[in-house]
C-alpha cells in the first residue's frame, strides 16, 4: 500500500530520490480522502519550492486542497498529463499521478524528518 | 451543536460504505462509491436518493387550498385536478424567499407540501402562523420516507416493481401505488434534470423499498454530492446558497414561480415592485475555463468585483467548472465575459442561460 523506497510527510505527499532528483506526489491514502480529483494546479518548471510551503492545489467535486512540499529546491519538470487527466492522481497515485520533479541542493539531507513507509502507516492509522 | 439526525436509512447507508457528513442538522451520506460515478449514472441509468430527511407538511381543510395560495407565489389554481403539482416558492412581506417548495395535490381538500430539511422548523412556523384556523396541518416529517429515483431508466425499474398495469403518473403529478406490495405515493418529480419517481412512504417501510431498488445491478446509491452536481448542472436553485431571505424570486430567476394575478399573497406588493423596475441584480449561470468555482468566490468584471459565486462545482458532465453567481443587472446577458477568482488566479468566466446540460431524459416526451 505505501512503497517502501519512498518517504512521507504529514500532509500526506510522498517523495521519490533519484540522484539529486526528487519527484513527488500524493499517497493512496490522500487520494481516496479527497475522492475523484478534477484538477490539479501546479506551478512551473523553474520556479523555487520551500519543504513546508505550498506549491499548488489539488480539487475534488466537494473539496479543495493545498499541495505542500516534502523538500526545497528548484522545480525540472511538472507532470503536464494532470492538466488533461487529473484521474491519474486516484488511479496511479505513486506512478502516473506524480506532480513535480524538483532538484535538490543536497541529496543527503534532502529526506531528512521525512517517514518511512511503516512510519507513514502508523501515522495514518493515529490520523483515522 | 445538537445531536444529528438520522433517517431511517441510516444503516443501510453505512453497511454500503457511505461517507457521511452533517447536512441541515442531518447525518447524511456525501457519496458511496464516488460522486462523478454516481452523477453519471443517474445520467445515464437509474440512480437513487435518501431524501428522508427533507419536510412534508400535510394541510387539511375546505380552506386549505386558499390558505396555502395566500402563502405561496405560484397558482394552486393550476394544480385544481387531484394529483397534480406545482414547485413553488413562498415569500415574506419583502419578498425574502423563506423556501422554495412542492405542493403536491392529493386528494379532496388535501394538499402535500415537501420542503427543504434545513427550513423545517422556520417553514412549519411560517405556515401556522399564517394560515387560517380552520385548516389542520399536521407536521408528517418524521413519519415520512421520502427516495428520489431519478435517470432514463428510472421508470422501467419502477414499473418493475409495480407489477403488471402499472401506470406511471403523468410528469409533475403524484398517485398512488404498490411496490412490491408497499403501499406509496409515487411523484413524478425531482431535481436532477432526469425523469423518475420520488417515493413517498411511511418511514417504516423505507428500508423495504431502499433495498428492493437496490436488488436491480443498474441501480446505484447516490449520495448528496451527485445530488448537488446534478442539480447544478440544471441551473436549479439550492436554498441557501441561490436564494434566502435577502433575495427576491425576480432577482433568482424564479419570477415563473410568481402568479401575481392570482390575487393576494405574501409578498405580492414587493415582488411585483421589483417586477416592475427591474431587479438590480440577477442570479445568472457561468461556464468557468479553468480550476472549479466555490461558493463565496469573487466574481469580477475586469478588476472590479461585481458578485459572488453561489452556487459552483465541477460538472462531471461538461468536465468543467460550473457555477452560479448574483451579477449587477446589466451583467447578465448571455455571453457577458466575467471572472472568477480562484484563489491566486482568475478564471474566465462566460454567462450562460441555464440549463449547463441540455438533452436529459426529462427533455424527452413524457411518457
Amino acid at each position: 500500500m505505501y512503497p517502501a523506497d519512498l518517504r512521507y510527510d504529514r500532509e500526506h505527499e510522498w517523495v521519490r530520490l533519484d540522484g539529486d532528483v526528487a519527484t513527488i506526489g500524493i499517497t493512496d491514502y490522500a487520494q481516496d480522502q479527497l475522492g475523484e480529483v478534477v484538477y490539479v494546479d501546479l506551478p512551473s518548471v523553474g520556479d523555487e519550492v520551500v519543504a513546508g510551503d505550498s506549491f499548488g492545489e489539488i480539487e475534488s467535486v466537494k473539496s479543495v486542497s493545498e499541495l505542500f512540499s516534502p523538500v526545497s529546491g528548484e522545480i525540472v519538470e511538472v507532470n503536464d498529463a494532470l492538466a488533461d487527466a487529473p484521474e491519474l492522481v486516484n488511479s496511479s497515485p505513486y506512478e502516473d499521478g506524480w506532480m513535480i520533479k524538483v532538484r535538490v541542493a543536497d541529496p543527503a539531507i534532502a529526506l531528512d524528518g521525512l517517514m518511512t513507509a511503516d512510519e507513514y502507516e502508523s501515522f495514518i492509522a493515529e490520523e483515522a | 451543536m445538537s445531536e444529528l439526525k438520522r433517517t431511517p436509512l441510516y444503516e443501510e447507508h453505512l453497511a454500503l460504505g457511505a461517507r457521511m457528513v452533517p447536512f441541515a442538522g442531518w447525518e447524511m451520506p456525501v457519496q458511496y462509491a464516488g460522486i462523478i460515478e454516481e452523477h453519471l449514472a443517474v445520467r445515464q441509468h437509474v440512480g437513487v436518493f435518501d431524501v428522508c430527511h427533507m419536510s412534508e407538511f400535510r394541510f387539511f381543510g375546505f380552506d386549505a387550498k386558499d390558505a396555502l395560495q395566500r402563502i405561496v407565489t405560484n397558482d394552486l389554481g393550476k394544480i385544481d385536478e387531484i394529483g397534480r403539482a406545482v414547485y413553488t416558492v413562498m415569500c415574506d412581506e419583502d419578498g425574502g424567499i423563506i423556501d422554495d417548495l412542492i405542493v403536491y395535490h392529493t386528494g379532496d381538500l388535501e394538499y402535500l407540501v415537501i420542503a427543504n430539511a434545513a427550513n423545517h422548523d422556520s417553514d412549519w412556523d411560517w405556515f401556522t402562523a399564517h394560515l387560517a384556523r380552520s385548516v389542520e396541518a399536521v407536521d408528517e416529517s418524521d413519519r415520512t420516507g421520502l427516495i428520489a429515483v431519478q435517470g432514463p431508466e428510472a421508470l422501467r425499474v419502477i414499473g418493475d416493481l409495480a407489477g403488471a398495469g402499472f401506470e406511471p403518473p403523468a410528469r409533475f403529478s403524484i398517485a398512488e401505488a404498490r411496490l412490491d406490495g408497499v403501499p406509496v405515493l409515487l411523484a413524478r418529480t425531482g431535481y436532477t434534470g432526469e425523469d423518475g419517481v420520488e417515493i413517498v412512504c411511511h418511514a417504516s417501510n423505507a428500508v423495504a423499498i431502499w433495498r428492493l431498488l437496490l436488488s436491480f445491478p443498474e441501480v446505484q446509491p447516490c449520495g448528496l454530492g451527485a445530488r448537488d452536481t446534478l442539480r447544478l448542472e440544471m441551473g436549479y436553485a439550492l436554498y441557501g446558497s441561490d436564494m434566502d431571505r435577502g433575495v427576491d424570486p425576480i432577482s433568482a430567476g424564479l419570477g415563473w414561480t410568481v402568479a401575481l394575478g392570482k390575487g393576494e399573497f405574501i409578498g405580492r406588493e414587493a415582488i411585483a415592485r421589483i417586477k416592475e423596475e427591474g431587479p438590480k441584480k440577477r442570479l445568472v449561470g457561468l461556464l468557468v475555463d479553468e480550476g472549479v468555482p466555490r461558493h463565496g468566490y469573487p466574481v469580477l468584471h475586469g478588476e472590479t468585483e461585481v458578485g459572488k459565486v453561489a452556487s459552483g462545482t465541477f460538472s462531471p458532465s461538461l468536465r468543467t467548472g460550473i457555477a452560479t453567481a448574483y451579477v449587477p443587472a446589466e451583467l447578465a446577458a448571455p455571453g457577458t465575459e466575467l471572472g472568477v477568482a480562484i484563489r491566486r488566479k482568475v478564471s474566465r468566466a462566460v454567462v450562460v442561460r441555464p440549463p449547463f446540460v441540455k438533452g436529459t431524459s426529462l427533455d424527452k416526451p413524457a411518457s
